[in-house]
C-alpha cells in the first residue's frame, strides 16, 4: 500500500498544527462558532448528539495492521471504546471531546493518517473497489489512480468552498463495486482499442434529496489528461453551482439543468487550455505511485486444498461461510475473505476496540498485514491462503466476524441514525438490529438469496437507500415522530437503478413485517434462479404494494403515538447538544 | 491598513459599494483611488478610464471575462467575498491570472478570514484585506500554514511530482 514520503508527511504535520490553532482559537473564543464550523467541518469533526464525531478518511478502503491498531487505541483512550465504519470506507468515532481531536488528529498522523476532507463543502475521500488489485475480473487497478487523485484533491485551493460537498469514486473491474454511479463523479478505468490506459467518467450522480443516477460525461479520457479533465468539471460546477438552496446546491442539480450536453461543452471549453499543460500526468509519477500497490509476495500454490473440502463436509457453518464470504482470488491458492461486521443484534458497520486489535492480528498473520473497509460497511483480508481458511475461520468465529450474510438480507447498510447524528428523523441502528433479528434463520435468508437492504435515517442518504433493492428512509412527521419510507428496486454496480417509495409510511415496529410482506411476494413470484431485484423489474411495484398494504399490522408500539422513544435514555446528552 | 506581499501596509483605496438607492449610471465616483464596481465600471467606463489610477471590483456572480480587453487599464482589481464560504471567488481568481493574464494587484475584499488566506494566495490573490473586526497581524500568519503544496494552481506553476524528484517503493515485496 500507498506510504507516505517526507513531503506528505510534513503536509499532514502542517495540518495538525493548523487545526491545533484553530482548536485553541475557538476554545478562547477567538472564533465564533459559525466561523469554526467550516473549518472544523474541513476535518470531519461534527457536532453531534452526545458530542463530537470525527470521521477519519480510509483513503479508498484500504489499511495497515499498524493503522487498524491506532483506530483500536484512540477507541479506547478516546472514545467509549468502538468506531464505526461507514459506507465511504471512513470510521467514524462518536463520543469525542473537541478539546481532545488535536491529539487524535497527531496520532493518526504517526501512523500516515488524517481526517483532511473528510466532510465540508470540499472534494471527499476518494473511495474504489475493495477488491482492487485482486479482483478477477479487474481491467486495472484503480488504487495508484484514487492515491493520485488523493493527492490531487488535498487541499485544493480553489476547490475548498464548493457549493456543496463532492464525492468521488474509482473502479477498476468490469462490474463495478464502488458505486460509480451515486457519485458525483464516478470513474471507471478502462481501456481503449489501442489497449490504452483511461477513463469512463460519469458525473452528476448522487443520492439525498435528489437522488440521480450519474451520465457519462465522456467515454474515454487518457490517463495522463485525467487530473485536469476533473480539474474542469470542478471549475464549472464551483462557478456555476446553486449557492442560494443547499438542496439544489449538488452537481447533479447543475449537470441536470444545462444538460449533459452543455455541461460537457463548458467542461471541455475549460479544459482546452488545461490539457497538455503542467497538470498534466507523467508516466514517471504514475509508475511512482503504483509502485505501492505492485504484488506482494505470493507463494506458488495449489488452487484446491483438499482439507477445505473435508473440512466444508463436516461443518455446515464452515460451508455457509465460504459460500457467502469468501470470494475467488486471481492468484491461484489464495482468497479474499469478507468478515462481517454484520452480526445480527449488533449495530452494522460497529467494531469495538477489541475486534479492531484483532482484526490487525489476522492481517499480519493471513493477509500481509493489509485490511480493506468495504462500502457495505464490512472488513476485507484480500490475500489469504486457502490452506488457511479454517483456522482463519476458526479464529475470527471467536470475535463474532464470521456471520456467513455477505450479500444477503441481514448484511444490513445503515447509518447511525437519530440516536447519533441530528440530522437524522429516525433511528436505524436499532430498526437493523430489530430487522436482522427478525430474519436471523439462516435457511431463510439463504432461501431469499441475494439481496440488498438498507437503511438512512434522513433523506440526506447516508445510508444509500434509494441503491437498496429494498430501502428505508426516516421520515419526519407531526410531534417529531418517527416513520419509515420504505421502496425497493434500487441496486447499485453495473444495473444501477433508483427506488421507488411503494406508498405510505410506517411505524418503527411495523417494518420488519413489511419486509416480510415484501419477501413473501418475491417468493411467490419469483422464477427460477431470479433475484428479489430481477423480480421487482419483471413484475413491478404494485403486486408489492398491494401485499403490503392487504392487511393491517397487528404489532405491539412501544409507547403511544407521539411519545415515543428517540431520546436514548441510557446516554448522557451534553448540554451543548443541538437537537435536545 | 491591508497585507500585501505578505506584509501589512497602509491602503489608501476606497472600495465603492452602491448603496440601494444609488444607480451604477449615476452614482458619483469620488476623485482619487477608488475601487468602483464592475457594473458602475461598465456604466462610467468612459470617463473613469481617463483617470491615472481606477480599480475594480467583481462580486461573486459576476464574470472575469467581461473584463477582457479592458484588464491592463487597472491598477487594482478585487474580488468580493459576501461570505468566507462562497468560493466562486477562488475560481474567478485563477481566470483573471491564468486565463486573462492579469498581473497587477489582486485583492481579496468583504469576508475575508486568516484560514482562507494560503488558499486565497495559490489562486492568485497578492492582497487581503482582511474583516475589519479581525487582528491582521493574526491574518498575516494564515499566509505560511503549509509549506509544500501537492497541486498546481496559479501557484505554485507545476505541480510537486514535477517539481521534486519524488522516490517510489523502497521496499521489494513483490516476487
Amino acid at each position: 500500500m500507498y506510504r507516505y514520503d517526507e513531503y506528505d508527511q510534513k503536509i499532514v504535520d502542517e495540518r495538525v498544527k493548523q487545526y491545533s490553532d484553530q482548536v485553541r482559537r475557538r476554545l478562547s473564543g477567538e472564533l465564533t462558532e459559525e466561523e469554526f464550523m467550516p473549518l472544523r467541518l474541513q476535518n470531519g469533526l461534527y457536532m453531534q448528539i452526545h458530542g463530537y464525531m470525527l470521521r477519519i478518511a480510509v483513503p479508498y478502503g484500504l489499511i495497515s495492521a499498524q493503522q487498524m491498531r491506532m483506530f483500536a487505541h484512540i477507541a479506547r483512550k478516546y472514545d467509549r471504546g468502538y468506531g464505526h465504519f461507514t459506507t465511504r470506507q471512513n470510521i467514524q468515532f462518536n463520543w469525542l471531546k473537541l478539546q481532545d481531536t488535536p491529539a487524535i488528529l497527531a496520532d493518526l498522523a504517526s501512523v500516515q493518517m488524517h481526517a483532511i476532507q473528510t466532510s465540508g463543502n470540499c472534494v471527499r475521500n476518494i473511495t474504489s473497489d475493495e477488491f482492487a488489485g485482486v479482483a478477477q475480473d479487474e481491467v486495472a487497478d484503480p488504487r495508484p489512480y484514487a492515491e493520485i487523485l488523493r493527492q490531487w484533491s488535498t487541499f485544493h485551493p480553489e476547490f475548498a468552498f464548493l457549493p456543496r460537498k463532492f464525492k468521488i469514486a474509482i473502479s477498476g473491474g468490469r462490474e463495478d463495486r464502488a458505486a460509480i454511479y451515486a457519485h458525483d463523479i464516478g470513474l471507471a478505468v478502462t481501456k481503449n482499442a489501442q489497449g490504452e490506459t483511461g477513463f469512463r467518467v460519469l458525473v452528476g450522480g448522487g443520492l439525498g434529496r435528489t437522488p440521480i443516477i450519474g451520465t457519462e460525461i465522456c467515454e474515454f479520457v487518457p490517463w495522463q489528461h485525467i487530473l485536469t479533465y476533473v480539474e474542469s468539471i470542478l471549475r464549472v460546477y464551483n462557478q456555476y453551482g446553486r449557492r442560494d438552496n443547499k438542496y439544489k446546491a449538488r452537481i447533479k442539480i447543475l449537470v441536470k439543468a444545462l444538460g449533459i450536453d452543455e455541461f460537457k461543452r463548458q467542461v471541455e471549453a475549460d479544459w482546452a487550455d488545461l490539457k497538455d499543460g503542467p497538470g498534466t500526468l507523467t508516466r514517471e509519477e504514475v509508475d511512482r505511485v503504483a509502485s505501492f500497490f505492485t504484488d506482494p509476495a505470493y507463494e506458488t500454490l495449489p488452487d484446491h486444498d483438499s482439507r477445505l473440502n473435508e473440512f466444508k463436509a463436516d461443518s455446515r457453518s464452515f460451508s455457509h461461510w465460504l459460500q457467502r464470504n469468501v470470494r475467488p482470488h486471481r492468484v491461484p491458492g489464495y482468497a479474499i475473505v469478507v468478515l462481517s461486521l454484520k452480526k445480527p443484534g449488533n449495530a452494522p458497520g460497529d467494531a469495538t476496540a477489541e475486534q479492531m486489535d484483532f482484526v490487525a492480528d489476522l492481517a499480519d498473520r493471513y493477509s500481509f498485514g493489509e485490511l480493506r473497509i468495504t462500502h457495505k460497511q464490512n472488513l476485507v483480508l484480500a490475500d489469504v491462503r486457502k490452506k488457511d481458511l479454517v483456522s482463519l475461520w476458526q479464529e475470527a468465529s471467536a470475535q463474532e466476524l464470521t456471520t456467513p450474510n455477505i450479500g444477503m438480507l441481514t448484511d444490513i447498510i445503515s447509518c447511525p441514525g437519530a440516536e447519533f447524528c441530528t440530522l437524522a428523523n429516525a433511528r436505524s441502528i436499532p430498526l437493523a438490529k430489530l430487522i436482522a433479528e427478525r430474519f436471523e434463520d439462516l435457511d431463510y435468508q439463504y432461501d431469499i438469496g441475494e439481496i440488498t437492504l438498507n437503511i438512512s435515517g434522513c433523506v440526506n442518504a447516508c445510508g444509500q437507500h434509494h441503491i437498496g433493492n429494498i430501502g428505508i428512509t426516516g421520515v419526519e412527521k407531526k410531534d417529531h415522530d418517527e416513520w419509515y419510507q420504505v421502496s425497493i428496486g434500487g441496486a447499485e454496480g453495473n444495473d444501477s437503478s433508483i427506488s421507488k417509495i411503494i406508498g405510505p409510511s410506517f411505524t418503527f415496529h411495523q417494518v420488519p413485517e413489511v419486509i416480510e410482506r415484501l419477501i413473501q411476494v418475491y417468493l411467490r413470484e419469483r422464477t427460477e434462479a431470479e433475484r428479489f431485484i430481477d423480480t421487482v423489474r419483471r413484475i413491478g411495484h404494485a403486486p408489492f404494494k398491494d401485499h403490503v398494504y392487504a392487511a393491517d399490522f397487528d404489532v405491539q408500539e412501544e409507547e403511544v403515538a407521539g411519545k415515543h422513544i428517540v431520546v436514548p435514555a441510557q446516554y448522557d446528552v451534553p448540554y451543548f447538544s443541538p437537537r435536545f | 491598513m491591508i497585507i500585501k506581499n505578505k506584509a501589512i501596509v497602509a491602503d489608501d483605496w476606497t472600495v465603492l459599494r452602491l448603496q440601494e438607492n444609488e444607480a451604477a449610471e449615476s452614482v458619483q465616483v469620488a476623485a482619487g483611488k477608488v475601487i468602483v464596481p464592475l457594473k458602475v465600471w461598465q456604466a462610467q467606463r468612459g470617463a473613469l478610464q481617463q483617470r491615472t489610477e481606477i480599480g475594480v471590483w467583481l462580486a461573486s456572480d459576476e464574470r472575469p471575462e467581461e473584463l477582457q480587453g479592458d484588464i491592463g487599464k487597472f491598477a487594482v482589481i478585487a474580488v468580493d467575498f459576501p461570505k468566507f464560504s462562497d468560493g466562486r471567488g477562488y475560481s474567478i481568481a485563477f481566470n483573471l491570472r491564468a486565463r486573462l493574464g492579469y498581473t497587477g494587484e489582486l485583492r481579496a475584499i468583504g469576508d475575508v478570514l486568516r484560514d482562507q488566506l494560503f488558499y486565497m494566495q495559490r489562486v492568485g490573490f497578492d492582497a487581503f484585506a482582511p474583516r475589519p473586526d479581525r487582528k491582521i497581524e493574526d491574518a498575516l500568519k494564515g499566509l505560511n500554514d503549509f509549506s509544500e503544496v501537492y497541486q498546481t494552481s496559479f501557484d505554485p506553476k507545476l505541480p510537486l511530482f514535477r517539481r521534486v524528484q519524488r522516490k517510489g517503493n523502497q521496499t521489494e515485496s513483490s516476487q
